[in-house]
């Protein structure tokens, strides 16, 4: 008597036959047909035709066959509304009987049957059966609520259900209390703004206790629950610690998860000195070990979530690096996973042993697998300063196998290793050369491109090597092409003589032969910078170029928050937010990290708000490319080749280039500041900063009846260390009613002494006449040093490293500009906008800027269209400085 | 939530699909076999995005199941949903092979109805659903047949000799109206694992520590890394509703009995504590009062379950010790001589011994002297395979190997993988013993010392290896 020979009928005419035997007298007989029936269902026939006999059969005292006709039910109501009705009075009466299984079992087909024209006769029975003695039915309609919420959400708060649900919250069943949780949760995430949940710390208490008693799933509805909760300040959120914490025991890991995003979050909350904060953190570190010894999915999804904590406090794990190391049997996801974390726990205390470990994985099968590791020697090298040697050799090793894409991987760490310490292991380079045929992938090809042109000089053949790329330089990827282009003149500028038909060839290949804008635009900058000053083109193009930085692929830090409230879940294994995959109104509810103090709330709401999609998506590279440089040169959107000689330095901001930064100067001047009027001496003024000098741009009128001598400047110690760097620049006695203009030249290599207000300077001018004494407030952005652009990556980081209490907010109001005018303007003043984001309509520009004293700040502007105040926040280790940044942000956008 | 489930069979074909949410349609069944089961390469990763739906899944022997959904749903909860899933189906019907999930068909959907709700897990504990979902699953013919000539359950004591214990069935057909009521709160009350009114005739408890010693030795003899990871896992038949009380030698709870007794009490066990690195537990146990006073006390569930895991990193016993020689003679021979050390006590046997000594790709053929046991060379695993069956504690053994090897011109080096062992000894390697496990039920009158209890110890080699 099994039941697998239900699925085995598939001759014709079945139907018809099923119809027949589902109208058999004999009860047996027509719950085997029911059974065929579900089978047929299960394997993807259609069956719908017979929904009335189906139907027939469901006034039946067999509690089993009143299942299966159920689970027909749900199936096809939707596809038979009309008949679905035949059904309703059979569940109205159902929610009648003495057996609360028959109840409970009624109430929740009921909801399952998603058709909109008999969900009002199922209210009544609702209503009663949240109201039923029995616990059992109790839970089973409150899951219902959320079922009947999601075909009819008016219907479902007209007839007053959430309330229903909300007093299930003090239900004496816990499972009871979890389930009305679990709906209510799910209800308020197509509510944002609602209350729904109605979190208040008499609910809360309720909850921890129904935390104790409740099953494990129950458990796991109540953490996630918790976890949307702001408790208002620490003490609360240490109560709730407490009594969250041992959930970390629990053999469910989806429990142990769930507690962890709990105190995650919580921990925000508590202040780091506390000796409770220090035990919280030491305990968050064994049951995040213990998921590792689970089964091979959950350590999966565990290892997404570590990743994601040891972005955000590495401190947790930092002492566990073994328990990552990969294991023969591993499946490879997770193998994969685990080198991530590896590399991100590798320090100087443990790379020994971490080399050890990955030298061995290089020799593994998975080719996906000994790629990573591979590439992972390499980050090990740019990460730990003193193991690259060994990493390098260690490659080299790897290259000796011949491995193809072990060798292919490996050139490209070791460009990359050559970029962060350059001049140090170019002897290797001979040994790279040799494998130079085998390169097939165009990653590998563009990388030993790119180290024959950096170091042409050292390399005998250059020009014939880079000669055999050029062979088929069509068929070749864009990639190699801008790469291969740049490298050759490179080597031009570094042996010109013998390589000048080589260049012309690459010139014209790219610039007349090549149809791709990026390739022929950049080859057209080469073609004119080499033709127009050949001096000049060295510099441009072989000038030093800066270090790459240590830690990538680090997640931005609002995105890298926002996912730490969704640990355990999808979005966490996906590392993106819930809105970047969740269709719908169903968590479009952004989630952000609570913050200690109530001031810069609106700020972190503000921060995360960022995050969105475009945010995740554009996941920063591991090494920004190296065409970068020249990227930024093209967007200046240069004039005619006239200008070009211009360029000094690739220091310079755009300002020079433009031969403008007119824009910024005349702001400035219209601040002119009467700075002091006595004794017949009037002096007025300004400071500019012009070709990264500052000056203070003085008046002098001699409103006395003699002329006056002997002038002389000084200034007080300030706090930027200001001094003039030449005697004030008035040579000649000025007349009476005679008018000269001086600019002093100044720099900041004096005393410093902290002013308040900071920007204050004290100056003192002396005559032949009097020592005159003034003060005055000297505009920030004089301050702004042109070399303020931060890369993406150390942005990134720096933002995450600079401790949330030092973020400020401003708003900057009635300003009517578009992002890109903004961006102009303050570039002009050495803000550098470094990305610029649309989320959601609004405009996020992420900006840079540095003082002269190395002070650097880092600014987040949104602008909403249509919203002429914008809102401002800064983030600096210094944060006293941040009020006048903004006051000349404010100034600067005003004029 | 869950937004439907589904179990597949190798070839992708549907054998249960259960939609619970309007936004799973019946493409994403086929969404599912065509990128995952079919896909060519090998399984990338348990959770899937297909066209914005997401499919989480497990695999048992060659049945697949996948959970799919189109929300942020919580994914170690669902994996966890999933284990379970296949736990309750075992617990039915035994393996979860296609025969029995089509077999079962209707219980499976009747199981899943009860348990998952609109994509929410419910109680889930087999013990409760016993109670009420009572079709008896139907194994294939083949084990159904050896099930009723043998016993379900074959357990060996620690005294030797072999104990019986039939499974006793349930069927509760017609349930009476207490009996209802009485389902309805077990399976929503605060002991969702336990029904009430279990009766044994003999009250027994069945409790064993199972561990698995991890190992990574230099060829020096130098611990690199080691850790135990264990569990106790027990069988209880016990009448009522008992209260339990585990007692271990936690190294936590023996200081803190040492301070507030005497020191006679730290002279007496205190040496033998061990220090837990972590532990978790089955949901019976009560975890606040784990978190605060140290104690495991709990109400068990009935039959087989698994009450504790725990993982320790300090002071293990490391039952074996392997000393590996290997001389390269010229550049065709390899002598290898492996030293095995059993470091236990001699009265004690070790079973089940076996080390595998790997070598090199170019060997041509292997000669070998073992002082016991069998030994083979295989070539398809390129390891020497050196099994013995019994070794005491506190002996020695060895094997020599000469190895001929072809002669190439690769310049290349052998990478000498490290040799591994297996082998079952009958203690635990982490220290751990079993000080106290208390049966109260306070309304029945038998006592603690009524129930007959049987504890063992096994230890078993998880990854056990010595760099040579």
């Amino acid at each position: 008597m099994t039941d697998s020979k239900y699925f085995t009928t598939n001759k014709k005419g079945e139907i018809f036959e099923l119809k027949a035997e589902l109208n058999n007298e004999k009860k047996e007989k027509r719950k085997e047909a029911v059974k065929k029936v579900i089978a047929a269902m299960t394997v993807g026939k259609d069956v719908s035709s017979l929904f009335p006999d189906v139907v027939n059969c469901m006034q039946t005292d067999n509690l089993e066959l009143k299942k299966l006709v159920y689970l027909y039910l749900m199936n096809y109501a939707k596809s038979q509304p009309d008949m679905a009705i035949m059904a309703v009075n059979s569940f109205v009466k159902d929610c009648e009987d003495p057996n609360p299984l028959i109840r409970a079992l009624a109430v929740r087909t009921m909801g399952c049957i998603r058709v909109d024209k008999i969900t009002e006769y199922l209210c009544e029975p609702l209503r009663k059966c949240l109201k039923d003695e029995d616990p059992y039915v109790r839970k089973t309609a409150a899951v219902c609520v959320a079922k009947l919420h999601d075909i009819n959400a008016q219907m479902v708060e007209d007839q007053g259900f959430l309330d229903s649900l909300r007093d299930l919250i003090a239900d004496s069943n816990p499972m009871v209390v979890a389930n009305a949780v679990a709906a209510l949760s799910e209800i308020s995430e197509s509510h944002p703004n609602s209350n729904l949940l109605d979190l208040n710390p008499q609910n809360i208490n309720k909850l921890l206790t129904a935390l104790n008693e409740c099953t494990e799933w129950g458990q796991i509805f109540i953490l996630d629950c918790l976890s949307n909760y702001n408790p208002k300040d620490e003490r609360e959120a240490q109560s709730i610690c407490e009594r969250v914490t041992p959930r970390l025991s629990h053999a469910n890991s989806a429990v142990v998860l769930s507690a962890v995003k709990v105190l995650m979050k919580f921990l925000e909350l508590l202040p780091k000195d506390s000796d409770y904060y220090n035990t919280l953190l030491k305990k968050l570190s064994p049951p995040l070990v213990t998921l590792l010894s689970g089964e091979p999915e959950v350590q999966y999804v565990a290892l997404r979530n570590i990743n994601l904590i040891v972005q955000k406090r590495p401190e947790i794990l930092k002492q566990e690096i073994k328990v990552f190391f990969v294991k023969y049997n591993d499946p490879i996801y997770v193998k994969l996973e685990k080198l991530d974390i590896m590399i991100r726990l590798a320090s100087q205390a443990n790379i020994a042993q971490v080399l050890a470990e990955l030298k061995e994985y290089a020799t593994e099968v998975d080719v996906d697998f000994v790629r990573k590791a591979v590439r992972a020697i390499g980050r090990c090298a740019i990460k730990v300063e003193q193991s690259a040697e060994r990493c390098v050799s260690t490659l080299l090793d790897l290259i000796q196998t011949k491995v193809n894409y072990v060798v292919q991987e490996a050139i490209v760490v070791i460009r990359d290793i050559f970029r962060k310490y350059p001049n140090k292991y170019e002897s290797i380079i001979a040994t790279l050369c040799e494998n130079l045929d085998s390169l097939d992938e165009p990653d590998a090809r563009a990388a030993m491109i790119w180290i024959v042109g950096e170091y042409a000089e050292r390399i005998d053949n250059a020009d014939e090597l880079l000669e055999s790329f050029l062979e088929g330089f069509h068929d070749e990827s864009t990639q190699v092409q801008l790469t291969l282009l740049t490298a050759i003149v490179k080597l031009f500028l570094k042996k010109p003589s013998e390589t000048q038909e080589l260049v012309q060839q690459v010139l014209s290949l790219a610039t007349q032969d090549s149809d791709n804008p990026d390739l022929r635009d950049r080859g057209y900058i080469y073609w004119r910078l080499l033709s127009t000053d050949p001096v000049t083109a060295k510099e441009v193009v072989l000038s030093e170029k800066p270090l790459i930085s240590e830690e990538t692929d680090l997640i931005e830090p609002t995105l890298l928050d926002e996912l730490i409230c969704h640990i355990g879940s999808l979005a966490s294994v996906y590392h993106k937010p819930p809105s970047a995959f969740v269709e719908g109104s169903h968590g479009v509810h952004r989630k952000h990290l609570p913050v200690q103090h109530s001031r810069s709330f609106e700020w972190a709401a503000s921060l995360l708000l960022v995050s969105g999609p475009a945010a995740a998506m554009d996941q920063p590279h591991v090494i920004p490319s190296q065409g970068d440089l020249l990227g930024d040169l093209l967007n200046l959107d240069l004039g005619p080749p006239v200008n070009v000689p211009q360029i000094s330095s690739m220091q310079m901001g755009a300002v020079d280039l433009l031969g403008g930064g007119l824009d910024s100067l005349v702001s400035l001047n219209t601040h002119i500041l009467l700075l002091m009027k006595a004794k017949g001496l009037e002096i007025s003024g300004t400071f500019s900063r012009r070709q990264g000098h500052m000056y203070m741009d003085m008046t002098f009128t001699n409103k006395a009846l003699q002329h006056m001598t002997d002038f002389a400047v000084q200034f007080n110690k300030n706090s930027f260390g200001m001094i003039p760097t030449s005697p004030l620049p008035v040579h000649t006695p000025l007349m009476p009613s005679q008018t000269i203009e001086v600019s002093l030249p100044i720099n900041t290599i004096g005393p410093v002494m902290k002013m308040d207000p900071l920007n204050n300077l004290q100056v003192a001018v002396k005559n032949n006449i009097d020592v005159f004494y003034f003060s005055v407030l000297i505009p920030l952005n004089i301050f702004f040093v042109e070399d303020g652009k931060m890369e993406r990556q150390v942005f990134l980081a720096t933002w995450k490293d600079i401790p949330n209490e030092n973020e400020l907010q401003y708003q900057i109001k009635e300003c009517h500009l578009n992002a890109d005018t903004v961006s102009g303007k303050l570039q002009g003043n050495n803000i550098f906008t470094i990305a610029k984001r649309n989320v959601e309509g609004q405009d996020m520009l992420y900006q840079s800027l540095k003082l002269t004293n190395g002070i650097w700040i880092l600014a987040e502007l949104r602008i909403q269209p249509g919203n002429p105040n914008y809102t401002l926040s800064l983030k600096c280790r210094a944060p006293e400085v941040s009020q006048y940044v903004y006051q000349t942000y404010d100034s600067v956008l005003k004029t | 939530m869950i937004g439907g489930l589904f179990i597949y069979n190798h070839k992708g074909e549907v054998l249960i699909s259960r939609v619970y949410r309007d936004d799973i349609g019946r493409n994403a069944v086929d969404a599912f076999r065509v990128n995952v089961i079919h896909a060519r390469q090998q399984v990338r990763s348990p959770v899937t995005n297909i066209a914005r739906t997401s499919f989480l899944h497990v695999k048992r022997s060659n049945i697949w199941l996948a959970a799919a959904t189109k929300q942020n749903v919580n994914a170690t909860m669902v994996f966890e949903f999933l284990y379970k899933m296949c736990d309750v189906m075992a617990a039915y019907f035994g393996k979860i092979s296609e025969e029995n999930v089509k077999n079962n068909f209707v219980l499976i959907y009747e199981l899943l109805d009860e348990i998952l709700d609109f994509g929410y897990p419910q109680n889930s504990e087999t013990g409760a659903l016993k109670t009420f979902i009572t079709q008896q699953g139907i194994k294939s013919q083949a084990s159904y047949l050896i099930s009723k000539n043998q016993p379900n359950v074959v357990y060996c004591g620690t005294h030797g000799f072999l104990f019986v214990f039939l499974w006793s069935c349930f069927v509760l057909q017609h349930h009476t109206k207490e009996e209802q009521s009485q389902i309805t709160s077990q399976v929503t009350g605060q002991i969702g694992w336990r029904r009430e009114g279990i009766k044994y005739r003999r009250n027994e408890l069945f409790l064993d520590v199972l561990e698995s010693v991890n190992l990574l030795m230099s060829p020096q003899g130098q611990v690199l890394s080691a850790h135990v990871s264990g569990r106790v896992v027990m069988k209880s038949y016990l009448s009522g509703m008992p209260e339990c009380k585990f007692g271990m030698n936690d190294k936590i709870v023996i200081d803190k009995q040492g301070k507030g007794g005497g020191s006679e009490d730290v002279a007496k066990s205190g040496k033998q504590s061990i220090a837990i690195d972590d532990c978790t537990f089955h949901q019976c146990v009560r975890l606040s009062k784990f978190d605060t006073e140290r104690s495991i006390s709990f109400i068990p569930p009935d039959g087989d379950y698994e009450l504790m895991r725990y993982r320790t990193t300090k002071d293990i016993i490391l039952p074996f010790r392997v000393i590996p020689l290997v001389r390269e003679v010229g550049r065709t021979r390899l002598e290898v001589k492996v030293v095995i050390k059993s470091n236990f006590k001699s009265s004690l046997l070790a079973q089940k011994i076996e080390v595998r000594i790997p070598t090199p790709l170019t060997t041509s053929g292997v000669q070998l002297i073992c002082m016991k046991g069998k030994a083979k060379y295989k070539a398809s695993e390129n390891a020497i395979v050196w099994k013995v069956k019994r070794m005491a504690g506190m002996k020695e053994s060895q094997i020599s190997a000469e190895i001929e090897l072809l002669p190439t011109n690769d310049k290349k080096k052998w990478a000498r993988p490290p040799i591994s062992m297996n082998f079952e000894v009958p203690f635990a390697p982490s220290g751990l013993k079993v000080r106290y496990l208390k049966v109260f039920e306070p309304k029945l009158n038998y006592s603690d010392h009524d129930v007959i209890k049987w504890v063992r110890y096994i230890g078993r080699s998880g990854i056990y290896e010595t760099r040579c």
